[in-house]
């Protein structure tokens, strides 16, 4: 299987690390909305498809990455950097943090 | 300055080696430069830092990921986003870096005792390496003055090409006599002169 870094370029997966299930909305640190928090841990869509997961290129530029993957055929449909992303940085925004 | 001990000195033997009758294909040897820093940009800094690094080395970056340059006394090349790995073959790069980049800018590491500089050059440079690391080593794929970061097993090395048939890979301190003994057993094949 073969990752496109966005700035590495192609690379063998043995260069990356899963760092998990991209769908999942972490809590704040100091929410004690236990619902939200099992959610977070447990959780998972379990997809036959295309799934969102966060991997970090480890043996490479050490970015994270925001990758589809399609459970079903290793197919990697999008990669992009975690950092920007859009949705993350909006709900930061809108908590202060920055 | 502490007085630097090269971690290679027990297998570094100079002269010819492996299946040299034919011709040696392939020079190892150890750089040694006095500096190896990484300098990092915070978000939207990136020109700035580059603009910095040509203040003090004279080296201008080309746009794009990984892209580098080399004047033979010192080096420059991208490894991750907004991050720069900076050579100079003599000590003191850092404290030339602490005023240019400041902390509103980016970070200085100066990493010069923790990594191992090795030259491989010759005509079966790219052909030795592709034994060890899953990338393109071809001209056009990986052009003078770029670098890569990548990994042999889980020996982190950062490659820059620093001439059409030259590689200098920078390793971890603690790797770097493992990783030249098998760069050395990988070299057989095709003759190896050790400088
Ligand atoms: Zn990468």
């Amino acid at each position: 299987m073969l990752i496109t870094c966005p700035y590495c370029g192609p690379r063998d997966v043995i260069e990356f690390t899963y760092q998990g299930d991209g769908n999942r909305e972490r809590p704040q640190p100091a929410s004690q909305d236990l619902d939200a928090w099992n959610a977070y841990v447990y959780d998972r869509l379990n997809l036959a498809g295309d799934h969102n997961e966060i991997w970090q290129h480890s043996g490479g530029c050490r970015a994270h990455l925001r990758v589809v993957r399609n459970t079903l055929t290793h197919e990697i449909s999008s990669v992009a950097f975690t950092r920007g992303d859009h949705k993350v940085a909006a709900r930061h925004k809108a908590e202060g943090k920055i | 300055m502490v007085e630097r001990q090269s971690p290679l000195e027990l297998e570094l033997r100079a002269g010819s080696h492996g299946d040299f009758e034919h011709g040696i294909e392939v020079i190892l040897s150890e750089t040694r430069p006095g500096s190896i820093l990484q300098l990092a940009a915070w978000p939207g800094q990136e020109k700035a830092l580059i603009a910095g690094i040509r203040a003090v080395t004279g080296l201008a970056l080309p746009d794009g990921a990984g892209a580098g340059s080399t004047g033979g006394v010192r080096s420059v090349f991208g490894f991750a986003p907004g991050k720069f790995t900076v050579v100079d073959e003599a000590e003191g790069l850092a404290s030339a870096f602490a005023n240019v980049v400041t902390p509103a800018i980016g970070t200085v590491t100066d990493l010069s005792h923790g990594r191992t500089a090795i030259r491989i050059a010759g005509p079966k440079a790219e052909w030795v390496l592709a034994k060890f690391f899953a990338i393109d080593f071809a001209l056009p794929a990986f052009p003078v003055g770029a670098g890569r970061s990548t990994m042999h097993h889980d020996v982190f090395a950062q490659i820059q090409r620093t001439g059409a048939d030259q590689f200098d890979i920078y390793v971890f301190r603690s790797f770097a006599r493992s990783f030249w003994k098998a760069l050395c057993h990988a070299s057989e094949e095709v003759g190896y002169e050790v400088q």
